[in-house]
């Protein structure tokens, strides 16, 4: 069986190189791959388990009324999804099966394509335009979501596709932010240019756009400190880093990256609305999808703001990272067996 | 997004007080609200249904229908039974205040914090830390067991550094249940008072780190687990809480991120499924931004009523009397001048800048949202009372004097531009208009529309 966060290669991003190497010896590799395999398999499962039982406790053999309606409205609610398409997605489930007998993997398979009816076009591959050298990425969001983790994982996954990766570790408020940075770009192979703690965050990243271009770096991830989108200080020093960085290339930042923890509820929304006004967030990373959080509200925010969802964060590893595919999301999200 | 759900309750019960009666269906229907409300600020679904099943009970019961304003009357249950769900009264410590943090155990008291990755656990150590050291002089020891996350025991090493609370020497490759050990054996060799135990950040559902949470607590017995949880989670929040309860026995909960905007119903959730105590609340990234839990303040926010009593609470304590005397008395005139205006800006100054202030305020987060998106900081006021003060007694009482030339010798005078002279003229301007308003409205209007009456634009509280 496939699951569901496993790439396929249609899903992955642009080009990676051409395959110099040969290809690695099968049986270690699968030995590995059913390491984190079962590992996220067992998380996943817990967490779609709750939503399985749920289900077939109200569907088996069973008339689909008011009352099942509502069940299943709850169902999608514990998952985060909001209250408003908790109650479009099972509207759209009233109108047509309404009075009918229903089994619970149909009901499942009907709910999962209302999902991915509302995921499918935000479903979208982080794509490296190899003209721009470097393609300048930056990754924000609140404190503590997993955009140092996220840098690492992306730094690691550049440099195994060959090309050459700076990183700039943008915190320096955070106790030690530093120094997490730098033991990814030593995990990763890759320079992280640093400043100490204090410094000014913009005049960091000028400096390492300036030094990531004279060495021909391919991509420069940026890290910037967590920081609550209510702060007014603390956006308007996320504009000051997109401003000076336009000043050496105006196209910069090439990408900007929401990330979101996967147990955050409704507070999502405000955090993508300001994060977007402020800076313009051209994709969402959804992370710690390896807990029993089921991450709904990228549901509800698909629908709001349309932002594409990347990728998404199955692990502390560097190899816990997967794009976002809609369909398995969403067959996951209803109980279903991608 | 989010109204605030005394104005929604208040559109229920404007309908049905329109049609004269009141059914059974009119309570079902107010109930909906509640629940949507309490779902909209992430109460956790299992949580939400006791919660309106238990109002349902008490509201029926009392003379809710027969009140004057039922929405009112329905806000204020809903609201009491937060506050009792949420500890109540019976939390409170020997001096009537929040009880905090019970050490009373023969030295050194291991304090264990556990929670999911990036939860705030490690800055939480060091706030607890230094809360300690410096305000019931206690001697503390700190260790990190965190040996998962790049660099997380040398987080605590910089933390202990700042706050000058000690931690345990770090030692390469050492096991968590080792650092543990060897912490408690220092405390006692040292004579440490409290020993604070920072841990992995761990998925309930992780077999493995789970089982050695269970070790760490095998081996130092703490006196205090604390589940350290973000403000901001969702729905997930029982389930982490119940595992971590069962798993590690907690005996209190931290809510971090409480200086963020979400409405925080985590806290409910987390408290209904463990029955433990919400110990402390962080309300920022410096190291001494840890306070008290106040049921009340939670539930006010949780409804989307903002705080109204801790508003008025801080603004007596900050407001300067005489101040506030003057300005009511020139609002009753409806008037309302530049120096008003200073007074104003001083005033707000002094309470910590609008927009924690607005915070407070009954369902207004998206005001406080636009006016820190507009920069509203404490050194724009600074410079506003500059250009205020660098005009002459006449001008402040009658803006209309400030021709353009007025309007450069002020510029110069105050260090400030056109401009900005401009901008403070407009929103002078507009705060005379909303004094009007207010006073049109008078005190029952400003207590059922809350501020965003006076607003321009009415803030976000129509459909
Ligand atoms: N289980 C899990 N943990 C993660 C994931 N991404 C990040 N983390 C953990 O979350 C915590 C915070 O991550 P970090 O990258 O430091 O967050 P930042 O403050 O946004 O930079 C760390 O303990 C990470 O190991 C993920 O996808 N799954
Ligand atoms: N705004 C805010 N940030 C906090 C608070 N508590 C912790 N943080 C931040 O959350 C992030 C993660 O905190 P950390 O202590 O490393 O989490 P841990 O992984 O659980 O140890 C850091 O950026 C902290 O500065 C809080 O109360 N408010
Ligand atoms: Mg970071
Ligand atoms: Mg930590």
């Amino acid at each position: 069986m496939r699951s569901w966060w496993r790439s396929t290669p249609a899903a992955e991003d642009a080009a990676p190189p051409e395959p110099t190497a040969p290809p690695p010896p099968a049986e270690p590799a699968e030995d590995e791959r059913r390491g984190w395999f079962s590992r996220l398999r067992a998380g996943l499962a817990k967490s779609s388990a709750r939503l399985t039982d749920g289900i077939n406790a109200i569907f088996t053999r069973r008339r689909l009324d008011d009352v099942a309606l509502g069940e299943l409205e709850d169902l999608l609610i514990a998952s985060d999804m909001g209250v408003g398409v908790a109650e479009e997605v099972v509207d759209a489930l009233r109108k047509t099966r309404f009075g009918q007998e229903v089994s619970p993997e149909e009901v499942r398979g009907a709910l999962a394509t209302e999902v991915v009816r509302l995921v499918q076009p935000v479903q979208k591959p982080l794509a490296l335009d190899v003209a721009k050298k470097p393609f300048v990425i930056l990754v924000i969001g609140v404190n503590g979501s997993g955009k140092t983790t996220t840098i690492g994982k992306l730094a690691r996954r550049y440099q195994d596709e060959g090309r050459r990766v700076v990183l700039a570790a943008g915190d320096t408020f955070r106790a030690a932010a530093v120094e997490q940075l730098q033991i990814w770009g030593e995990r990763a192979g890759c320079p992280v240019i640093t400043r100490p703690q204090g410094a000014d965050a913009a005049g960091l990243a000028y400096d390492a756009l300036e030094m990531a271009r004279r060495d021909g770096a391919d991509v420069l991830l940026i890290d910037t400190a967590g920081r609550l989108h209510n702060k007014a200080d603390l956006m308007a020093e996320l504009q000051k880093i997109v401003r000076v960085l336009k000043k050496l290339d105006p196209g910069a930042p090439h990408a900007v990256l929401l990330v979101l923890d996967a147990t955050v509820g409704q507070n999502a929304h405000a955090q993508a609305e300001i994060f977007r006004q402020m800076v313009g967030v051209t994709g969402i990373v959804m992370t710690k999808l390896d807990g029993t959080a089921k991450g709904g509200v990228l549901v509800s925010l698909a629908e709001k703001y349309g932002i594409p969802i990347h990728l998404i964060g199955v692990g502390e590893s560097a190899e816990d990272l997967r794009p976002f595919e809609a369909e398995p999301y969403a067959r996951s999200l209803v109980g279903l067996e991608a | 997004m989010f109204e605030s759900l005394s104005n929604r309750l208040n559109e229920v019960f404007d309908r049905l007080r329109r049609r004269g009666t009141l059914s059974e269906d009119d309570v079902g229907a107010a109930l909906r609200e509640i629940r949507i409300a309490l779902l909209e600020a992430d109460v956790a679904l299992p949580v939400v249904r006791d919660f309106v099943a238990a109002v349902r009970a008490e509201a029926v019961g009392q003379a809710v229908l027969r009140s004057v304003t039922p929405g009112q009357m329905v806000v204020k249950i809903v609201h009491d039974h937060l506050v009792k769900v949420l500890g109540g009264e019976e939390e409170r410590g020997p001096s009537g205040g929040p009880a905090g943090l019970d050490l009373n155990a023969p030295a050194p008291v291991a304090v264990m914090l556990v929670g999911l990755q990036g939860s705030g656990k490690t800055t939480t150590a060091a706030k607890i830390g230094l809360r300690l050291k410096t305000r019931e002089r206690k001697k503390v020891l700190m260790a990190s067991l965190d040996v998962q996350r790049p660099a997380a025991q040398e987080q605590l090493a910089q933390l202990g550094r700042q706050t000058g609370v000690a931690t345990l020497p770090i030692v390469a490759g050492e096991r968590p249940v080792a650092i543990a050990r060897r912490a408690l054996q220092v405390a006692r060799g040292e004579g440490y008072d409290v020993v604070l135990l920072d841990t992995a950040g761990r998925l309930h559902v992780n077999e493995e780190l789970m089982l050695e949470v269970a070790a760490v607590r095998e081996a130092t017995t703490p006196h205090q687990t604390l589940l350290v949880a973000d403000a901001m989670t969702g729905q997930d929040a029982v389930n982490v809480a119940k595992a971590f309860a069962e798993r590690t026995g907690l005996t209190g909960i931290v809510l971090t991120r409480v200086d963020g905007d979400a409405r925080g119903g985590a806290a409910l959730s987390m408290r209904a499924v463990t029955g433990k105590p919400i110990v402390f609340i962080g309300t920022g990234e410096k190291i001494d931004a840890l306070e008290p839990f106040h049921p009340a303040r939670i539930a006010g926010r949780i409804l989307g009523m903002g705080d109204v009593v801790s508003l008025v609470e801080r603004a007596a304590e900050t407001a300067d009397k005489d101040d506030a005397d003057r300005l009511a008395a020139r609002l009753e005139q409806g008037r309302f001048d530049l120096d008003d205006l200073a007074s104003q800006l001083r005033q707000l100054r002094r309470m910590g800048g609008m927009s924690s202030m607005l915070g407070m305020l009954p369902g207004i987060g998206k005001i406080k949202r636009q006016i820190d998106a507009a920069n509203l900081d404490e050194k724009l006021l600074a410079r506003q009372e500059a250009i205020i003060s660098s005009m002459t007694k006449s001008e402040r009482k009658n803006p209309k004097l400030l021709n353009a030339s007025r309007r450069i010798r002020i510029a110069q005078g105050s260090g400030t531009s056109v401009p900005e002279i401009n901008r403070l003229l407009k929103q002078y301007q507009d705060m005379a208009g909303m004094m009007k308003k207010m006073k049109k409205l008078g005190q029952r209007g400003l207590m059922r529309h809350g501020l965003s009456a006076l607003m321009p634009g009415g803030g976000g509280f129509h459909r």
